[in-house]
Protein backbone atom coordinates (compact mmCIF):
# COMPACT_ATOMS: atom_id res chain seq x y z
CA UNK A 1 0.00 0.00 0.00
CA UNK A 2 1.38 3.15 -1.06
CA UNK A 3 2.52 5.52 2.06
CA UNK A 4 1.77 9.62 1.35
CA UNK A 5 3.85 11.95 3.03
CA UNK A 6 1.97 14.88 4.13
CA UNK A 7 4.77 18.04 5.00
CA UNK A 8 3.53 20.61 7.15
CA UNK A 9 0.64 20.05 9.90
CA UNK A 10 -0.91 23.60 9.38
CA UNK A 11 -5.00 23.58 8.22
CA UNK A 12 -3.46 22.59 4.95
CA UNK A 13 -1.48 19.60 5.28
CA UNK A 14 -4.06 18.24 8.55
CA UNK A 15 -6.83 18.67 6.18
CA UNK A 16 -5.42 16.73 3.16
CA UNK A 17 -4.00 14.05 5.87
CA UNK A 18 -7.55 13.87 6.83
CA UNK A 19 -8.52 13.68 3.76
CA UNK A 20 -6.58 10.59 2.40
CA UNK A 21 -7.00 8.74 5.68
CA UNK A 22 -10.85 8.60 5.48
CA UNK A 23 -10.41 7.27 1.91
CA UNK A 24 -8.70 4.70 3.41
CA UNK A 25 -5.02 5.88 2.21
CA UNK A 26 -1.77 5.33 4.55
CA UNK A 27 -0.68 8.77 5.81
CA UNK A 28 2.39 10.11 7.47
CA UNK A 29 2.65 13.36 8.48
CA UNK A 30 5.99 15.53 8.67
CA UNK A 31 6.31 19.28 10.35
CA UNK A 32 9.33 20.01 11.87
CA UNK A 33 7.72 22.63 14.27
CA UNK A 34 5.82 20.10 16.45
CA UNK A 35 1.59 20.17 17.17
CA UNK A 36 -0.29 23.45 15.94
CA UNK A 37 1.24 26.60 17.51
CA UNK A 38 2.14 30.04 16.65
CA UNK A 39 4.60 28.91 14.09
CA UNK A 40 1.81 28.64 11.49
CA UNK A 41 -0.60 31.32 9.84
CA UNK A 42 -3.89 28.72 10.53
CA UNK A 43 -3.10 29.36 14.18
CA UNK A 44 -3.62 33.13 13.91
CA UNK A 45 -6.91 33.08 11.68
CA UNK A 46 -10.38 34.35 12.36
CA UNK A 47 -11.82 30.92 11.52
CA UNK A 48 -14.86 32.54 10.31
CA UNK A 49 -16.57 30.22 7.71
CA UNK A 50 -18.30 32.90 6.12
CA UNK A 51 -18.35 32.27 2.28
CA UNK A 52 -21.29 34.50 1.19
CA UNK A 53 -19.22 37.28 2.98
CA UNK A 54 -16.23 36.70 1.19
CA UNK A 55 -17.96 36.75 -1.60
CA UNK A 56 -17.79 40.44 -1.97
CA UNK A 57 -14.08 40.19 -2.89
CA UNK A 58 -13.16 36.86 -3.66
CA UNK A 59 -13.96 34.78 -6.97
CA UNK A 60 -17.09 32.34 -7.71
CA UNK A 61 -15.04 28.78 -5.98
CA UNK A 62 -15.29 30.87 -2.47
CA UNK A 63 -18.34 30.85 -2.43
CA UNK A 64 -19.45 27.48 -3.72
CA UNK A 65 -17.00 25.26 -1.91
CA UNK A 66 -17.11 27.45 1.14
CA UNK A 67 -20.37 26.27 1.33
CA UNK A 68 -19.77 22.64 2.04
CA UNK A 69 -16.68 23.42 3.78
CA UNK A 70 -19.22 24.43 6.94
CA UNK A 71 -20.66 20.62 7.08
CA UNK A 72 -17.11 19.16 6.38
CA UNK A 73 -15.90 21.12 9.60
CA UNK A 74 -18.74 20.25 11.84
CA UNK A 75 -17.78 16.72 11.33
CA UNK A 76 -14.28 17.45 12.87
CA UNK A 77 -14.80 20.59 15.18
CA UNK A 78 -17.27 22.57 17.07
CA UNK A 79 -18.66 24.59 14.47
CA UNK A 80 -20.95 27.32 15.62
CA UNK A 81 -23.53 28.12 12.72
CA UNK A 82 -25.12 31.36 14.52
CA UNK A 83 -24.59 33.58 10.96
CA UNK A 84 -22.29 36.72 10.58
CA UNK A 85 -23.53 40.49 11.23
CA UNK A 86 -22.16 42.80 8.83
CA UNK A 87 -23.12 46.88 9.78
CA UNK A 88 -21.44 49.67 9.23
CA UNK A 89 -21.73 53.87 10.70
CA UNK A 90 -23.81 56.36 8.51
CA UNK A 91 -21.87 58.13 6.94
CA UNK A 92 -20.26 54.29 5.54
CA UNK A 93 -23.72 53.47 4.40
CA UNK A 94 -22.34 53.79 0.59
CA UNK A 95 -19.96 50.60 1.67
CA UNK A 96 -22.73 48.85 3.07
CA UNK A 97 -24.76 49.24 0.20
CA UNK A 98 -21.86 47.97 -1.99
CA UNK A 99 -21.29 45.13 0.26
CA UNK A 100 -24.95 44.08 -0.18
CA UNK A 101 -24.89 44.33 -4.12
CA UNK A 102 -21.93 41.88 -4.46
CA UNK A 103 -23.17 39.31 -1.86
CA UNK A 104 -26.41 37.43 -1.78
CA UNK A 105 -27.30 34.95 1.34
CA UNK A 106 -28.46 37.83 3.85
CA UNK A 107 -31.67 39.61 5.43
CA UNK A 108 -31.36 43.84 6.01
CA UNK A 109 -31.38 44.26 9.14
CA UNK A 110 -32.45 47.80 10.52
CA UNK A 111 -31.71 49.59 13.96
CA UNK A 112 -34.86 46.68 15.69
CA UNK A 113 -33.33 43.65 14.03
CA UNK A 114 -29.44 44.58 15.32
CA UNK A 115 -29.88 44.85 18.76
CA UNK A 116 -32.17 41.96 18.40
CA UNK A 117 -29.55 40.06 17.26
CA UNK A 118 -26.46 41.69 19.15
CA UNK A 119 -28.22 43.84 22.15
CA UNK A 120 -24.18 45.22 22.70
CA UNK A 121 -24.80 47.08 19.18
CA UNK A 122 -26.48 49.73 19.77
CA UNK A 123 -26.28 53.08 17.27
CA UNK A 124 -26.15 51.01 14.20
CA UNK A 125 -29.23 52.06 11.78
CA UNK A 126 -28.42 49.33 9.20
CA UNK A 127 -26.98 46.04 8.17
CA UNK A 128 -27.01 42.90 6.99
CA UNK A 129 -27.48 39.57 8.70
CA UNK A 130 -26.13 36.28 7.46
CA UNK A 131 -27.83 33.19 8.82
CA UNK A 132 -26.74 30.73 7.09
CA UNK A 133 -22.70 31.27 8.00
CA UNK A 134 -20.71 29.77 10.83
CA UNK A 135 -17.53 30.20 12.84
CA UNK A 136 -15.35 28.03 14.50
CA UNK A 137 -12.08 28.21 16.93
CA UNK A 138 -9.27 27.33 14.45
CA UNK A 139 -6.05 26.26 17.26
CA UNK A 140 -9.40 23.99 18.58
CA UNK A 141 -10.37 22.60 15.05
CA UNK A 142 -6.27 22.05 14.68
CA UNK A 143 -5.92 19.96 17.83
CA UNK A 144 -9.31 18.02 16.95
CA UNK A 145 -7.91 17.05 13.74
CA UNK A 146 -4.19 16.18 14.68
CA UNK A 147 -5.87 14.06 17.51
CA UNK A 148 -8.19 12.02 15.44
CA UNK A 149 -5.61 11.40 12.92
CA UNK A 150 -3.66 10.41 15.79
CA UNK A 151 -5.70 8.42 17.18
CA UNK A 152 -6.15 6.56 13.82
CA UNK A 153 -2.84 5.69 14.08
CA UNK A 154 -0.88 8.53 11.64
CA UNK A 155 2.24 9.16 12.77
CA UNK A 156 3.60 12.83 13.38
CA UNK A 157 7.53 13.55 12.78
CA UNK A 158 9.34 16.66 13.89
CA UNK A 159 12.73 15.77 11.91
CA UNK A 160 12.49 17.32 8.35
CA UNK A 161 11.01 15.37 5.67
CA UNK A 162 14.08 13.84 3.30
CA UNK A 163 13.92 15.59 -0.16
CA UNK A 164 13.35 11.92 -1.99
CA UNK A 165 10.63 10.88 -0.10
CA UNK A 166 8.36 9.36 -2.68
CA UNK A 167 4.49 10.36 -2.85
CA UNK A 168 4.88 13.45 -0.72
CA UNK A 169 2.18 16.57 -0.64
CA UNK A 170 3.93 20.12 0.41
CA UNK A 171 1.33 22.01 1.94
CA UNK A 172 4.01 24.36 3.55
CA UNK A 173 2.47 27.54 2.97
CA UNK A 174 4.22 30.17 2.46
CA UNK A 175 7.29 28.55 3.69
CA UNK A 176 7.24 26.23 -0.12
CA UNK A 177 7.84 30.02 -1.98
CA UNK A 178 10.90 28.52 -2.79
CA UNK A 179 9.61 26.06 -4.89
CA UNK A 180 6.70 28.07 -6.18
CA UNK A 181 7.69 31.11 -7.55
CA UNK A 182 3.94 32.89 -8.47
CA UNK A 183 3.30 32.56 -4.45
CA UNK A 184 3.64 35.41 -2.30
CA UNK A 185 2.89 36.51 1.25
CA UNK A 186 0.19 39.23 2.05
CA UNK A 187 0.81 40.50 5.97
CA UNK A 188 -1.95 39.73 8.26
CA UNK A 189 -2.00 41.39 11.64
CA UNK A 190 -4.56 40.17 14.68
CA UNK A 191 -5.46 40.66 18.18
CA UNK A 192 -7.36 38.64 20.69
CA UNK A 193 -8.43 40.79 23.54
CA UNK A 194 -10.94 40.17 26.85
CA UNK A 195 -13.60 42.02 27.56
CA UNK A 196 -16.47 41.25 30.01
CA UNK A 197 -18.53 44.01 29.31
CA UNK A 198 -19.60 43.15 25.53
CA UNK A 199 -21.17 40.05 24.54
CA UNK A 200 -21.14 39.27 21.05
CA UNK A 201 -23.07 36.04 20.01
CA UNK A 202 -21.29 36.16 16.31
CA UNK A 203 -18.40 37.03 14.55
CA UNK A 204 -19.55 41.15 13.65
CA UNK A 205 -17.93 42.64 10.86
CA UNK A 206 -17.58 46.57 10.55
CA UNK A 207 -16.94 47.94 7.32
CA UNK A 208 -15.17 51.41 6.88
CA UNK A 209 -12.91 52.43 3.84
CA UNK A 210 -9.95 52.03 4.79
CA UNK A 211 -10.30 49.88 8.28
CA UNK A 212 -12.17 47.17 8.04
CA UNK A 213 -12.38 44.70 10.97
CA UNK A 214 -14.19 41.56 12.45
CA UNK A 215 -14.71 40.56 15.74
CA UNK A 216 -14.90 37.26 16.52
CA UNK A 217 -16.30 35.80 19.72
CA UNK A 218 -14.47 32.89 21.18
CA UNK A 219 -16.78 32.79 24.67
CA UNK A 220 -15.31 33.84 28.00
CA UNK A 221 -15.08 37.30 27.13
CA UNK A 222 -12.17 36.90 24.54
CA UNK A 223 -12.65 37.90 21.36
CA UNK A 224 -10.37 37.63 18.02
CA UNK A 225 -10.41 41.28 16.30
CA UNK A 226 -8.56 41.06 12.95
CA UNK A 227 -7.06 41.25 10.61
CA UNK A 228 -5.09 43.73 8.35
CA UNK A 229 -4.35 42.95 4.75
CA UNK A 230 -0.98 44.57 3.60
CA UNK A 231 1.15 43.41 0.23
CA UNK A 232 4.12 43.19 2.19
CA UNK A 233 6.36 39.80 3.35
CA UNK A 234 7.27 40.96 6.33
CA UNK A 235 6.32 39.11 9.50
CA UNK A 236 8.46 40.91 12.37
CA UNK A 237 5.37 41.93 14.78
CA UNK A 238 2.31 44.30 13.97
CA UNK A 239 2.98 47.62 13.49
CA UNK A 240 1.66 50.36 16.07
CA UNK A 241 -0.36 51.84 13.29
CA UNK A 242 -2.60 48.53 12.46
CA UNK A 243 -2.83 48.04 16.51
CA UNK A 244 -4.01 51.66 16.64
CA UNK A 245 -6.70 50.85 13.57
CA UNK A 246 -7.45 47.65 14.80
CA UNK A 247 -8.33 49.08 18.67
CA UNK A 248 -10.62 52.20 16.93
CA UNK A 249 -12.35 50.23 14.72
CA UNK A 250 -13.70 47.65 17.77
CA UNK A 251 -13.54 50.77 20.11
CA UNK A 252 -16.46 52.18 17.29
CA UNK A 253 -17.99 49.13 17.38
CA UNK A 254 -18.68 49.10 21.05
CA UNK A 255 -16.76 51.86 23.19
CA UNK A 256 -16.63 49.48 26.09
CA UNK A 257 -13.96 47.64 24.41
CA UNK A 258 -11.26 50.39 25.28
CA UNK A 259 -11.29 48.64 28.62
CA UNK A 260 -10.28 45.53 27.14
CA UNK A 261 -6.98 43.99 28.01
CA UNK A 262 -4.86 42.64 25.26
CA UNK A 263 -4.11 39.00 25.93
CA UNK A 264 -1.88 38.24 21.95
CA UNK A 265 -0.97 39.78 18.78
CA UNK A 266 -0.64 38.30 16.16
CA UNK A 267 1.40 38.54 12.74
CA UNK A 268 1.98 35.89 9.65
CA UNK A 269 1.61 35.95 5.51
CA UNK A 270 -1.02 34.52 4.32
CA UNK A 271 0.13 32.12 0.93
CA UNK A 272 -1.35 33.66 -2.09
CA UNK A 273 -1.52 32.76 -6.00
CA UNK A 274 -1.98 35.84 -8.02
CA UNK A 275 -5.71 35.43 -8.27
CA UNK A 276 -5.95 34.83 -4.82
CA UNK A 277 -7.33 30.86 -5.11
CA UNK A 278 -5.66 27.77 -4.16
CA UNK A 279 -3.75 25.68 -6.36
CA UNK A 280 -2.59 21.76 -6.82
CA UNK A 281 0.30 21.53 -8.72
CA UNK A 282 2.30 18.48 -9.42
CA UNK A 283 6.23 18.84 -10.08
CA UNK A 284 9.34 16.68 -9.71
CA UNK A 285 6.96 13.72 -8.25
CA UNK A 286 5.48 15.52 -5.53
CA UNK A 287 2.18 17.73 -4.75
CA UNK A 288 2.02 20.87 -4.23
CA UNK A 289 -1.45 21.98 -2.37
CA UNK A 290 -0.92 25.82 -1.29
CA UNK A 291 -2.58 29.00 -1.86
CA UNK A 292 -5.41 29.19 0.39
CA UNK A 293 -5.18 33.03 0.86
CA UNK A 294 -7.61 34.71 3.87
CA UNK A 295 -9.15 31.11 3.13
CA UNK A 296 -7.52 28.81 4.67
CA UNK A 297 -10.44 26.93 6.93
CA UNK A 298 -12.81 28.16 3.76
CA UNK A 299 -10.84 26.21 1.45
CA UNK A 300 -9.18 23.59 3.16
CA UNK A 301 -11.90 20.74 2.70
CA UNK A 302 -11.88 21.22 -0.97
CA UNK A 303 -8.19 21.55 -1.37
CA UNK A 304 -8.00 18.17 0.45
CA UNK A 305 -10.88 16.67 -1.60
CA UNK A 306 -8.36 17.68 -4.66
CA UNK A 307 -5.33 16.88 -3.64
CA UNK A 308 -7.16 13.05 -2.64
CA UNK A 309 -8.22 13.01 -6.13
CA UNK A 310 -4.95 13.66 -7.82
CA UNK A 311 -2.93 11.62 -5.21
CA UNK A 312 -4.94 8.33 -4.61
CA UNK A 313 -7.40 8.33 -7.95
CA UNK A 314 -5.36 10.78 -10.66
CA UNK A 315 -8.29 12.92 -11.32
CA UNK A 316 -8.15 16.20 -11.93
CA UNK A 317 -10.29 19.17 -9.80
CA UNK A 318 -10.30 22.86 -10.75
CA UNK A 319 -7.73 23.68 -8.26
CA UNK A 320 -5.02 21.51 -9.84
CA UNK A 321 -3.17 23.90 -12.38
CA UNK A 322 -0.63 22.21 -14.38
CA UNK A 323 0.89 25.12 -15.87
CA UNK A 324 4.54 24.82 -14.29
CA UNK A 325 5.35 28.25 -14.36
CA UNK B 1 1.34 67.45 -26.27
CA UNK B 2 2.87 68.57 -23.02
CA UNK B 3 5.42 65.97 -21.78
CA UNK B 4 5.93 64.23 -17.97
CA UNK B 5 9.63 65.19 -17.14
CA UNK B 6 9.95 64.55 -20.68
CA UNK B 7 8.00 61.28 -21.26
CA UNK B 8 5.49 61.40 -23.47
CA UNK B 9 2.09 59.00 -21.78
CA UNK B 10 0.98 57.10 -24.94
CA UNK B 11 -2.37 56.77 -22.68
CA UNK B 12 -3.96 59.67 -20.45
CA UNK B 13 -4.85 57.38 -17.84
CA UNK B 14 -2.97 56.75 -14.83
CA UNK B 15 -4.10 53.54 -12.00
CA UNK B 16 -3.78 53.08 -8.60
CA UNK B 17 -2.64 49.49 -7.55
CA UNK B 18 -4.59 49.13 -4.19
CA UNK B 19 -7.28 47.64 -2.90
CA UNK B 20 -7.79 45.22 -6.27
CA UNK B 21 -9.59 41.94 -5.27
CA UNK B 22 -6.36 40.02 -6.09
CA UNK B 23 -3.26 41.01 -7.93
CA UNK B 24 -4.97 39.01 -11.23
CA UNK B 25 -7.15 41.29 -11.61
CA UNK B 26 -5.12 44.47 -11.14
CA UNK B 27 -3.14 42.95 -13.71
CA UNK B 28 -6.11 42.60 -16.04
CA UNK B 29 -7.69 45.87 -15.64
CA UNK B 30 -3.80 47.19 -16.83
CA UNK B 31 -4.21 45.24 -19.52
CA UNK B 32 -7.68 46.03 -20.41
CA UNK B 33 -7.20 49.64 -20.01
CA UNK B 34 -3.60 50.46 -21.79
CA UNK B 35 -3.02 52.57 -18.79
CA UNK B 36 0.21 54.53 -19.11
CA UNK B 37 1.22 54.93 -15.32
CA UNK B 38 0.76 52.61 -12.10
CA UNK B 39 1.30 54.21 -9.32
CA UNK B 40 2.23 51.82 -6.16
CA UNK B 41 2.57 52.96 -2.53
CA UNK B 42 5.65 52.04 -0.44
CA UNK B 43 4.89 53.74 3.18
CA UNK B 44 2.92 50.67 4.46
CA UNK B 45 4.19 47.98 2.54
CA UNK B 46 7.92 48.71 2.65
CA UNK B 47 9.10 47.74 6.04
CA UNK B 48 12.59 45.93 4.87
CA UNK B 49 11.21 45.82 1.63
CA UNK B 50 9.08 43.03 2.61
CA UNK B 51 6.95 44.01 -0.49
CA UNK B 52 8.83 42.52 -2.89
CA UNK B 53 6.72 39.66 -4.63
CA UNK B 54 3.79 42.63 -5.46
CA UNK B 55 6.42 44.93 -6.40
CA UNK B 56 7.30 42.78 -8.98
CA UNK B 57 4.31 42.06 -10.22
CA UNK B 58 4.05 45.90 -10.35
CA UNK B 59 7.24 45.75 -12.20
CA UNK B 60 6.11 43.03 -14.55
CA UNK B 61 3.07 45.44 -15.68
CA UNK B 62 5.22 47.31 -17.85
CA UNK B 63 4.45 50.82 -17.45
CA UNK B 64 6.01 53.65 -16.19
CA UNK B 65 5.76 53.29 -12.64
CA UNK B 66 5.17 56.18 -10.28
CA UNK B 67 6.09 55.18 -6.65
CA UNK B 68 3.60 57.60 -3.96
CA UNK B 69 3.99 58.64 -0.44
CA UNK B 70 0.73 57.85 0.05
CA UNK B 71 0.33 57.43 4.54
CA UNK B 72 2.93 59.99 4.40
CA UNK B 73 1.93 62.71 7.12
CA UNK B 74 5.35 64.89 7.67
CA UNK B 75 7.94 66.27 5.55
CA UNK B 76 10.83 63.60 6.94
CA UNK B 77 8.57 60.52 6.44
CA UNK B 78 7.64 61.73 2.47
CA UNK B 79 11.22 62.46 1.94
CA UNK B 80 12.50 58.96 3.57
CA UNK B 81 9.60 57.27 1.63
CA UNK B 82 10.78 58.55 -1.76
CA UNK B 83 14.17 57.84 -1.03
CA UNK B 84 13.06 54.17 -0.42
CA UNK B 85 10.83 54.15 -3.79
CA UNK B 86 13.89 55.12 -5.80
CA UNK B 87 16.01 52.56 -4.68
CA UNK B 88 13.25 49.62 -4.98
CA UNK B 89 12.10 50.61 -9.04
CA UNK B 90 15.49 52.77 -9.76
CA UNK B 91 12.97 55.87 -11.00
CA UNK B 92 13.77 59.67 -10.12
CA UNK B 93 9.80 59.92 -10.09
CA UNK B 94 7.63 60.15 -7.17
CA UNK B 95 4.37 60.82 -6.61
CA UNK B 96 4.11 62.95 -3.59
CA UNK B 97 1.56 63.16 -0.94
CA UNK B 98 1.72 64.37 2.34
CA UNK B 99 -1.74 63.98 4.07
CA UNK B 100 -3.01 66.59 6.46
CA UNK B 101 -5.75 65.32 8.23
CA UNK B 102 -6.01 60.85 8.14
CA UNK B 103 -9.86 61.37 8.20
CA UNK B 104 -9.85 63.92 5.01
CA UNK B 105 -7.38 62.89 3.44
CA UNK B 106 -6.53 66.33 2.57
CA UNK B 107 -3.11 67.27 1.12
CA UNK B 108 -1.40 69.59 3.25
CA UNK B 109 -0.02 71.90 1.14
CA UNK B 110 2.32 73.47 3.36
CA UNK B 111 4.93 70.83 4.18
CA UNK B 112 3.73 69.58 0.28
CA UNK B 113 5.96 72.35 -0.34
CA UNK B 114 8.57 71.81 1.59
CA UNK B 115 8.76 68.32 0.69
CA UNK B 116 8.94 69.21 -2.96
CA UNK B 117 11.80 71.58 -2.62
CA UNK B 118 14.03 69.34 -0.56
CA UNK B 119 13.08 66.26 -3.26
CA UNK B 120 13.83 68.30 -6.45
CA UNK B 121 16.86 69.39 -5.14
CA UNK B 122 17.87 65.90 -4.82
CA UNK B 123 17.15 65.08 -8.12
CA UNK B 124 13.60 63.84 -7.86
CA UNK B 125 11.11 64.37 -10.69
CA UNK B 126 8.02 65.51 -8.26
CA UNK B 127 4.54 64.60 -8.57
CA UNK B 128 2.56 66.93 -6.17
CA UNK B 129 -0.89 65.70 -5.04
CA UNK B 130 -2.05 69.15 -4.58
CA UNK B 131 -5.44 70.95 -3.95
CA UNK B 132 -7.06 73.28 -6.76
CA UNK B 133 -5.43 76.39 -5.20
CA UNK B 134 -3.37 78.49 -7.52
CA UNK B 135 -0.97 79.97 -5.26
CA UNK B 136 -0.15 76.68 -4.39
CA UNK B 137 0.52 75.39 -7.52
CA UNK B 138 2.83 78.30 -8.10
CA UNK B 139 4.98 77.66 -5.15
CA UNK B 140 5.08 73.75 -6.03
CA UNK B 141 6.49 75.33 -9.47
CA UNK B 142 8.76 77.50 -8.28
CA UNK B 143 10.18 74.45 -5.67
CA UNK B 144 11.34 72.58 -8.49
CA UNK B 145 8.10 70.78 -10.24
CA UNK B 146 7.10 70.10 -13.45
CA UNK B 147 3.74 68.63 -12.92
CA UNK B 148 0.77 69.34 -11.09
CA UNK B 149 -1.96 66.97 -9.61
CA UNK B 150 -4.77 68.68 -8.10
CA UNK B 151 -8.20 66.75 -6.28
CA UNK B 152 -11.46 66.09 -8.16
CA UNK B 153 -12.74 65.56 -5.05
CA UNK B 154 -11.03 64.54 -1.60
CA UNK B 155 -9.42 60.66 -2.02
CA UNK B 156 -11.93 57.64 -2.43
CA UNK B 157 -15.28 59.79 -2.32
CA UNK B 158 -15.97 59.55 -6.00
CA UNK B 159 -17.82 62.77 -6.13
CA UNK B 160 -16.04 63.69 -9.43
CA UNK B 161 -15.06 67.35 -9.89
CA UNK B 162 -16.54 68.97 -7.14
CA UNK B 163 -14.70 72.40 -8.17
CA UNK B 164 -15.01 72.56 -11.61
CA UNK B 165 -14.86 76.49 -12.19
CA UNK B 166 -11.37 76.07 -9.75
CA UNK B 167 -9.62 73.48 -12.26
CA UNK B 168 -10.67 75.41 -14.99
CA UNK B 169 -8.82 78.71 -13.96
CA UNK B 170 -5.78 76.34 -13.01
CA UNK B 171 -6.01 74.79 -16.83
CA UNK B 172 -5.44 78.45 -17.81
CA UNK B 173 -3.30 79.99 -15.10
CA UNK B 174 -0.46 77.15 -16.20
CA UNK B 175 -1.04 76.65 -19.55
CA UNK B 176 2.28 74.91 -19.89
CA UNK B 177 1.98 72.40 -17.13
CA UNK B 178 0.97 68.90 -17.61
CA UNK B 179 -2.02 68.90 -15.36
CA UNK B 180 -3.58 65.50 -13.81
CA UNK B 181 -6.50 65.52 -12.02
CA UNK B 182 -6.14 63.45 -8.89
CA UNK B 183 -8.28 61.69 -6.89
CA UNK B 184 -11.91 61.62 -6.29
CA UNK B 185 -12.93 60.06 -9.97
CA UNK B 186 -16.20 57.89 -9.37
CA UNK B 187 -17.81 57.38 -13.58
CA UNK B 188 -16.22 57.86 -16.38
CA UNK B 189 -17.97 60.93 -16.87
CA UNK B 190 -15.58 62.59 -14.29
CA UNK B 191 -12.86 61.37 -16.22
CA UNK B 192 -13.79 62.26 -19.59
CA UNK B 193 -14.80 65.78 -17.95
CA UNK B 194 -11.26 66.39 -16.70
CA UNK B 195 -9.71 65.71 -20.07
CA UNK B 196 -12.49 68.17 -21.93
CA UNK B 197 -11.26 70.74 -19.63
CA UNK B 198 -7.83 70.28 -21.03
CA UNK B 199 -6.29 68.21 -18.54
CA UNK B 200 -3.30 66.17 -19.30
CA UNK B 201 -4.21 63.30 -17.88
CA UNK B 202 -6.42 61.65 -14.91
CA UNK B 203 -4.94 59.34 -11.95
CA UNK B 204 -7.73 56.93 -9.93
CA UNK B 205 -7.98 54.06 -8.33
CA UNK B 206 -10.93 53.62 -5.86
CA UNK B 207 -13.00 53.80 -8.84
CA UNK B 208 -11.91 50.46 -10.66
CA UNK B 209 -9.98 48.68 -7.79
CA UNK B 210 -13.76 48.57 -5.85
CA UNK B 211 -16.05 47.92 -8.91
CA UNK B 212 -17.52 45.39 -9.17
CA UNK B 213 -15.90 44.32 -12.04
CA UNK B 214 -13.07 46.43 -12.23
CA UNK B 215 -11.04 45.13 -16.11
CA UNK B 216 -14.56 46.73 -16.99
CA UNK B 217 -14.26 49.73 -15.47
CA UNK B 218 -10.68 50.25 -16.38
CA UNK B 219 -12.04 49.80 -19.94
CA UNK B 220 -14.49 52.39 -19.39
CA UNK B 221 -12.31 54.71 -18.34
CA UNK B 222 -9.47 54.47 -20.76
CA UNK B 223 -12.36 55.31 -23.22
CA UNK B 224 -13.60 58.12 -21.20
CA UNK B 225 -10.27 60.05 -21.36
CA UNK B 226 -9.60 58.81 -24.32
CA UNK B 227 -12.89 60.83 -25.52
CA UNK B 228 -12.44 63.13 -23.16
CA UNK B 229 -9.07 64.22 -24.74
CA UNK B 230 -10.49 64.45 -28.77
CA UNK B 231 -13.52 66.69 -27.65
CA UNK B 232 -10.70 68.91 -26.24
CA UNK B 233 -8.95 69.34 -29.11
CA UNK B 234 -11.85 69.00 -31.34
CA UNK B 235 -12.84 72.40 -30.15
CA UNK B 236 -15.79 71.75 -28.68
CA UNK B 237 -18.81 74.40 -29.11
CA UNK B 238 -19.68 77.07 -26.44
CA UNK B 239 -23.05 76.15 -24.60
CA UNK B 240 -25.86 78.92 -24.81
CA UNK B 241 -28.81 80.20 -23.49
CA UNK B 242 -30.76 79.85 -26.63
CA UNK B 243 -31.52 76.53 -28.79
CA UNK B 244 -29.58 76.71 -32.36
CA UNK B 245 -31.01 75.03 -35.25
CA UNK B 246 -29.14 72.95 -37.31
CA UNK B 247 -31.61 73.18 -40.12
CA UNK B 248 -32.47 76.29 -42.22
CA UNK B 249 -35.12 78.10 -40.61
CA UNK B 250 -36.18 80.38 -43.37
CA UNK B 251 -39.96 80.04 -44.38
CA UNK B 252 -40.87 78.62 -41.04
CA UNK B 253 -42.96 80.76 -38.28
CA UNK B 254 -39.43 80.80 -35.87
CA UNK B 255 -40.51 83.83 -34.62
CA UNK B 256 -44.43 83.29 -33.45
Amino acid sequence: MTLHSVIGAGVAGLTVATELAARGAQVQVFDPAGPPGPHGCSWWAGGMLAPWCEYENAEEPVLRHGQTAIDWWAQHTEVDRSGTLVVAHRRDLPDLRRFSRRTEGYAQAGRDEITQLEPDLSGFEAGLHFPQEAHLDPRSALKSLRKALVAKGVPFYTEPASATLENAIDCRGYAARDQLVDLRGVKGEMLVIRCHDVTLRRPVRLLHPRIPLYVVPRGEGIFMLGATMIESEDKARITARSMLELLSAAFALNPAFGEAEILETGVDLRPAFPDNLPRIRRRNGRIYANGLYRHGYLLAPALAQGVADLALENTHSEFVDEDHR
Amino acid sequence: MRSFYGSQLANPLMLGTAQYPSPAILEAAFRDSKAAIATVSLRREGAGGAGQSFWQMIRDLEVHILPNTAGCHTVKEAVTTAHMAREVFDTPWIKLELIGHTDSLQPDVFQLVEAARILTEDGFEVFPYTTEDLIVGERLLGAGCEVLMPWGAPIGSGRGLANEYALRAMRSEFPDTPLVVDAGIGLPSHAAHAMELGFDAVLLNTAVARAGDPAAMARAMAQAVEAGRLACQADPIEPRDMATPSTPVIGKAFLS
